[in-house]
């Protein structure tokens, strides 16, 4: 198995009532909130955490990208991985993801890639996403060609990370006269390109076209046999048979030796309303042209109803459905072995300390993951057949698939509506 | 009076409008929320006028203008309706554009002058505000920024009313949120940035000599006022026409005031 750490790195020293006051935390709730001086606090515990996560024997760090929100205080991915690559030595850096289409340089996205590579000796898996709808609105990129923009970024940035310059690139939204970075990639042909998700049919159908491993995020473990059907069949259809080494599952899990102490601890989970990306509109998370025209009735009628606060479950309830996972490592193993034998991934993240956590409480948590947790998940991983792509070595994307090992099965094509799953993943992330 | 729905293909794509009424050629092009249908300004106008009120290409819904895949600004929806009024043999024609209609009026104006005998310009987005902001769509719900374009919410729910229950999250019609969603979608495609303006409008605007109407409701919340003046200013031959306790959607909400100012008070 594949195991990382994560931890949204929140800007929990903000003042939640004003968030209440205002009936959102994202987008335009306004950084007059932001105290740099707690920022850099924040940000200094979640690096010494991140030393420890490695040194304990996490095989992966996975960092991300939000904007104009508390909920995440990582504004460029690149930045935090780059400083992993630096202060780690052993533990893979795990972009999940670049969000390609909000930018309108993919160029420096493969530079930066590169650099990170090289600097890490390796350890990079790049990720990609095409960004919540909201981060398009942060940035200002056209949400109405978000998915056009992802693809053409993909590409580029792959025939960057693969090819030799110069070359020139000239497409609908991207355009280069020279694409010569001097940086190039230190793992060949490129490193692995991981796309998480919560689920979207579209995303999850796309990564299993490319051969790119899936990254279920915090998906209620109910429905990730559903997800995984599309994600199968959508492999089968372009020729391979997929296993767990194409799924990955992201799990809030918190870990203390009392495990009244973890159950309280991961109410933490629960902070900004239980909403983990904040509270936004759905115009917001998902403007007009960002999602599915198949939902435009429902994504509509949602935009214009006004309802005001948290859709989150309660805790107990998220607890009951391990949604969330918390207690003595004991505890949380047997949660997990069922969590494992019922997802069946090979990439596993957990998602350790959120919220209002101490810094003490969350390396105490980090500790136990790596001293009691991880080693027994190992052996969970084996006795089940969770086989992590490094152990297997399978080939890093479709294209670098000999065609011989191919066997396309045309009727194992999905005919699935697109839109009960978008509107599933609008409801989650509204 | 007799209005009849028509659908002109120009560069592949059908372009429908609304039309009704006798006299000389007068095309109507709508705000980015679209055109609800034959209206009671057309109707007003339609005593003087032949009305044609187009959708934009893009907008309407599935019934309405088909969307020009290839479009990335309001100026090459202009083209389009320029290439429509050839098409149709209707020019030199009265232009009335309302707000992003508005806008693209005043585009088609700078680069076919020959196709209008006098632009209308209602509320016109298109020229960036030197003191004011023009209000964003994209930052609210569909209903709160159309709502916004009227001076309150009884002159609203006069075109838009709640015919669901009161009581109901969305009370708005399920086919006018579609549609909503839809024209939306199109003003992202083609004007998601630089919000409603052009930076290359203005200095064009002087080459535009046909007589030219800027009229403003003094309650606009959607366009400020000063780029009415913008307008009268940077146009040649332009006067200003301001109504009275009136929001941004003059053409909804004062459809016999703008009738009356179009027509030189013979409404």
């Amino acid at each position: 198995m594949f195991l990382s750490y994560f931890t949204e790195q929140p800007m929990s020293a903000y003042p939640a009532d004003e968030g209440l006051k205002e009936g959102f935390t994202s987008v335009m709730f306004s950084n007059k909130y932001y105290d740099p001086v707690e920022g850099s606090r924040l940000f200094n515990e979640r690096i010494e955490e991140y030393k420890l996560a490695d040194q304990v024997g996490f095989d992966g760090i996975m960092v991300n990208e939000h904007h104009n929100a508390p909920f995440c205080m990582q504004a460029r991915i690149t930045v935090m991985s780059s400083i992993l690559a630096a202060i780690t030595e052993n533990a893979k850096i795990v972009q999940l993801g670049n969000p390609l289409p909000t930018y309108d340089s993919p160029l420096m996205f493969a530079e930066e890639i590169a650099m990170i590579d090289m600097i890490s000796k390796g350890r990079l898996i790049s990720g990609i996403v095409r960004g919540a709808g909201q981060e398009s609105v942060c940035l200002n990129a056209n949400p109405a060609y978000n998915r056009e923009r992802f693809n053409e970024a993909h590409d580029l940035l792959v025939k960057t990370m693969t090819d030799d310059g110069p070359f020139s690139w000239e497409g609908e939204h991207f355009q280069y006269r020279v694409v010569n970075p001097w940086a190039r990639v230190l793992q060949k042909p490129h490193p692995r390109i991981w796309v998480p998700g919560v689920f979207s049919a579209e995303t999850i159908r796309w990564a299993a076209q490319h051969r790119y491993p899936y990254i279920s995020l915090n998906t209620p473990l109910h429905l990730t046999g559903e997800l995984w059907e599309i994600y199968d069949q959508a492999a089968r259809a372009v020729g391979y048979e997929p296993g767990p080494e194409n799924r990955g599952y992201l799990l809030r899990v918190h870990v203390q030796k009392d495990g009244d102490k973890a159950r309280e601890n991961a109410r933490e989970f629960m902070w900004m309303q239980g909403e983990f990306t904040g509270i936004g509109h759905p115009y917001w998370v998902s403007p007009s042209g960002y999602g599915s025209s198949a939902r435009r009735l429902d994504y509509a009628k949602m935009a214009n109803a006004e309802v005001r606060g948290s859709r989150a479950a309660p805790f107990e309830q998220q607890l009951a459905a391990r949604e969330i996972v918390a207690g003595t490592p004991d505890e949380v193993i047997a949660e997990l072995r069922v969590v494992l034998e019922t997802c069946r991934p090979s990439i596993l993240m957990l998602w350790g300390n959120d919220g209002d956590v101490n810094h003490d409480d969350s390396l105490r948590c980090i500790e136990l993951m790596g001293t009691e947790v991880l080693p027994a998940l190992r052996d969970i991983g084996d006795e089940l057949g969770l086989h992590d792509p490094f152990e297997l070595d399978s080939p890093i994307s479709l294209a670098l698939t000999p065609p011989d090992e191919l066997n396309p099965i045309e009727s194992a094509a999905d005919e699935r509506p697109e839109d009960t799953s978008d509107s599933r993943s609008l409801k989650m992330f509204r | 009076m007799a209005m009849q729905t028509v659908t002109t293909t120009v560069a592949g794509l059908g372009m429908r409008e609304f039309t009704g009424g006798s006299g000389d050629p007068l095309v109507m092009l709508h705000h980015s929320f679209g055109n609800p249908g034959w209206m009671p300004i057309h109707e007003a106008l339609a005593y003087h006028y032949t009305v044609h009120a187009l959708d934009l290409p893009g907008y309407g819904g599935t019934d309405g203008s088909e969307r020009p895949e290839w479009a990335r600004h309001p100026r090459d929806l202009a083209l389009l309706v320029g290439q429509w009024l050839r098409a149709k043999e209707l020019g030199p024609v009265e232009l009335v554009g309302c707000g992003f209609g508005g806008w693209v009026a005043a585009e088609l104006a700078t680069m076919s002058p020959e196709l209008l005998k006098r632009l209308v310009l209602v509320g016109a987005a298109g020229l960036l505000p030197e003191n004011g902001r023009i209000y964003d769509q994209f930052l609210v719900s569909h209903s709160n920024y159309v709502e916004a374009a009227f001076s309150s919410t009884e002159a609203f729910e006069a075109i838009y009313p709640r015919n669901g229950d009161e009581s109901e999250e969305h009370p708005l019609g399920d086919d006018t949120l579609v549609v909503w969603d839809m024209n939306r979608e199109m003003t992202t495609r083609v004007g998601w940035k630089p919000y409603m303006y052009n930076r290359r409008l203005r200095p064009l605007l002087g080459g535009v000599t046909i007589p030219a109407l800027v009229v403003w409701g003094d309650n606009d919340a959607v366009v400020p006022m000063e780029c009415a003046h913008a307008y009268v200013e940077a146009l040649p031959d332009a006067r200003l026409e301001i109504v009275p306790d009136c929001g941004h959607a003059v053409d909804l909400e004062a459809p016999e005031s703008l009738a009356a100012i179009i027509t030189g008070g013979e409404g």
